[in-house]
């Protein structure tokens, strides 16, 4: 490989007029490329500027020629996916409740939009994991234990009409009556009671005042609690007698709830939600570890 | 102001055609079988059927980029699976740094695709328009007919061979017969024709065209290199000691002083990089060897012992300037440092086959739901809850029972199951969710963690693998 040096002559080109320290600045051309791209820019510049979105005005920007939008494409994008689901959502409305979970397809649908609901209307209480917020008052979903009921058709009926709100007349509805604070029972009645409860519940109790608060335990909660605390569905009433307090087991936090009732809300989802999204989300919950 | 010294010289120098003459010799025969080797490996491999049974493809060599697979005859490699392409990749450089430090730029020399398919495009050219001088003449010819007919055949020719190279390729990627039959029908995949459009323009400019100035500009490989050689390494070298003083040889005049080169021009003119040896080993130099059959060949014809171009390494020069006894090749070759990279190679090597052996068709991964860590049953019961990715590698579908063992009492549940048997499809991952429980008041329920170990049997192959993950409890 020998080496043809193009050596070129001295030509005169002047100088910037810049010298520092005896070194003086050619005043070079630029480089024809270099100019070509840099024209073609601008070129470039000005047609982007007539056809797409480009000056920052007050509230938007000009909209240029093309109509150009990014909103527009994330609308007809979010148009697609909803007529490409479209029909499967028509038959998860159509089925019927009990049938979902054994239709593969409409399972694993309704599991994923159904937790994507999940995350974005029910994770502010029940928590990101539907754990609940422990011995706060929200529930955990993911046990076995249910106020309510935990069948599919219970899910989706509190869902849809919600707890003891004032907009869905059809809410469900429970009221346990404040026994200290309306003085319907006395203090030391309430402290009986209480030990009652953690008896039957299979906590440490003390025997003498447990086994006085037995009668004033059927006196007073078990119309609602049942007779050995088991509960009742039907008006919301919880079990008393296993291991998930959604208030607290403990002495304080029992008498806390007798003396002052304790009671949840949770919003009606009918207006919100469509049925689509109400039986998604119930069939997630349902299939969270406590589903019956 | 004036100026006094202007335009810089230029920074670009213009590619001095090459036009490399016919040889014949022992290292030229061995590159035209390596040649046809690769080629032949290259171009054949494709289409080599391998049968896997009824749901897998019977292509022999297939990258399924789609099914994310890798298929080596009986070897069936996935993506989880991937440390089986780093170690090859690790086997490749360290089998550089060996052939490098022992044997010089033999890849290049001989087996780098660059290489060749650069000798095949001069071997159809040689064919096309003739040896080295007629070859030197059509570049000075005008643009007549004879050029021009000339330049056509060979163009089209080289053209051909790139779209045999770039059509070769694509048929790695996907069922070789099937994909022929698209490109011919004009019905293959968009990316097809794409791959094969690059990699027939990429053959053809840098067979064609670009040539040795893909070496000594592209390549990283030749300044890396300069790093590997040490004075042991061989490489083509030339024996200045022995042929300096170079002369013309004159008929009936034997002139005692000169040396035995006759400054003929062999070497030079059968160089593919277009260097003259005899200035000393030099990055373009690429040790194809040419030069040696060459000089060879015009030693034998002057009455002189070959090897004035010889395979060389630095210490020989010392040695023979010396007058000492050359240094045999099998001193060069076999020392500590070769020594280790064979090793560390071998060790490479030995490793990947045991972990292909030792594989198992069944992969599990666990991802415990941390969010909660447990939950409490109404019986006081402790629950977690691990999702499961079950990949079942055989051709058939697999009934898979999932076990557990642990240092404390738990009890394991499949979601949707009443036993703990599930059913993975062939070639398939399936997710499923498994709920662990620990009684109330148990060593589990209350421990805050308990390690345990899941396992997972094939039912009918009688294989189990096992994960190892961790129970969290209420923590006393």
């Amino acid at each position: 490989m020998s080496a043809k040096r193009n050596d070129g002559g001295p030509k005169e080109v002047g100088t910037t007029g810049h010298v520092w320290d005896g070194i003086e600045e050619l005043d070079n051309p630029m480089p024809r490329w270099w100019l070509w791209t840099f024209y073609a820019c601008i070129l470039w510049a000005l047609i982007y500027v007539i056809l797409f979105p480009a000056w920052p005005l007050i509230t938007k920007a000009t909209p240029g020629l093309l109509g150009f939008s990014t909103r527009a494409n994330v609308a007809v994008d979010i148009a697609r996916f909803e007529a490409a689901n479209a029909p499967i959502r028509a038959r998860l409305v159509e089925a019927d409740l009990a049938a979902i979970t054994a239709d593969p397809a409409l399972l694993q649908f309704s599991t994923s939009a159904g937790a994507a609901v999940f995350r974005t209307h029910c994770s502010q209480c029940h928590g990101s994991g539907a754990a609940g917020v422990q011995a706060a008052g929200y529930p955990n979903l993911l046990d076995d234990d249910w106020i309510w009921g935990g069948e599919m058709a219970d899910i989706h009926l509190t869902i849809t009409h919600g707890i003891r709100n004032t907009t869905d007349d059809d809410a469900r509805y429970s009221q346990m009556p404040a026994f200290g604070l309306d003085e319907l029972l006395e203090t030391p009645q309430i402290d009986a009671v209480v030990q009652h409860v953690m008896a039957i519940s299979g906590q440490e109790h003390d025997a003498a005042l447990a086994a006085e608060g037995v009668a004033i335990y059927a006196e007073n909660c078990a119309s609602c609690h049942g007779e050995a605390g088991e509960g009742n569905r039907e008006l919301g009433a919880p079990n008393l007698a296993d291991a998930i307090w959604l208030y607290g087991g403990d002495q304080a936090a029992l008498t806390y709830s007798v003396v002052n009732a304790r009671f949840g809300v949770m919003p009606n989802w009918n207006e919100r939600l469509s049925e689509a999204d109400i039986r998604s989300v119930a069939v997630y919950v349902h299939g969270l570890g406590g589903g019956e | 102001m004036t100026s006094k010294n202007v335009e810089p010289n230029s920074l670009y120098t213009a590619r001095e055609p090459i036009f490399p003459r016919r040889v014949k010799g022992n290292f030229r025969n061995l590159k035209w079988w390596i040649m046809g080797v690769t080629l032949g490996i290259y171009y054949i491999t494709p289409w080599i059927r391998w049968d896997r049974g009824p749901n897998l493809p019977d292509q022999a060599v297939l990258i399924d980029l789609s099914a994310r697979r890798f298929f080596f005859f009986m070897i069936e490699i996935w993506p989880h699976e991937f440390y089986f392409v780093a170690g090859l990749l690790i086997m490749a450089g360290l089998g550089l740094f060996l052939f490098t430090s022992a044997l010089g730029r033999v890849w290049c020399g001989y087996a780098c695709p660059q290489t060749v398919w650069t000798d095949l495009f001069i071997l159809v050219e040689r064919w096309i328009e003739g040896d080295r001088n007629a070859r030197i003449r059509l570049h000075r010819q005008g643009w007549d007919a004879e050029k021009v007919r000339k330049r056509a055949i060979k163009w089209t020719t080289w053209f051909l061979i790139g779209l045999a190279t770039g059509g070769a390729w694509v048929f790695y990627f996907t069922d070789a017969p099937t994909l022929l039959r698209q490109l011919l029908t004009f019905q293959a995949p968009f990316v097809a024709y794409a791959t094969m459009f690059l990699l027939t323009m990429t053959t053809f400019v840098f067979g064609g065209f670009m040539r040795e100035q893909i070496c000594i500009y592209a390549c990283p490989w030749p300044r890396i290199q300069a790093a590997m050689l040490d004075e042991d390494s061989i490489t083509v070298a030339y024996r200045d000691w022995r042929g300096e003083p170079r002369g013309k040889l004159k008929a009936g005049v034997v002139d005692a002083t000169q040396g035995d080169c006759i400054d003929c021009m062999a070497c030079v003119n059968v160089c593919p990089m277009g260097i003259d040896i005899r200035d000393g080993q030099q990055m373009a130099c690429i040790t194809c060897a040419l030069c040696i059959d060459a000089c060879d060949d015009v030693m034998d014809k002057i009455g002189k012992p070959r090897g004035l171009i010889d395979y060389l390494a630095l210490t020989d020069e010392v040695a023979e300037r010396a007058g000492a006894a050359p240094i045999p090749v099998r001193k060069h070759i076999l020392r500590p440092r070769t020594i280790l990279y064979t090793v560390l190679w071998s060790g490479v090597g030995v490793g990947l086959v045991v972990a292909l052996f030792l594989r198992s068709d069944i992969d599990i991964s666990v991802s415990p739901v941390r969010n909660p860590t447990f939950v409490t049953l109404s019986d006081g019961t402790i629950r977690n809850t691990y999702d499961i990715r079950l990949r079942n590698k055989l051709g058939t579908a697999e009934d898979y029972m999932i076990s557990l063992t642990a240092g404390a009492r738990l009890n394991i549940a499949v979601e949707g199951r009443a036993d703990t048997v599930v059913t993975v499809p062939a070639n398939q991952t399936m997710t499923q969710r498994i709920y662990i429980t620990a009684p109330a008041g148990t060593d589990a329920a209350l421990d805050d963690k308990t390690p345990l170990r899941l396992w997972v049997t094939d039912l009918a192959a009688q294989d189990r693998i096992y994960h190892d993950t961790i129970f969290n409890g209420m923590g006393r």
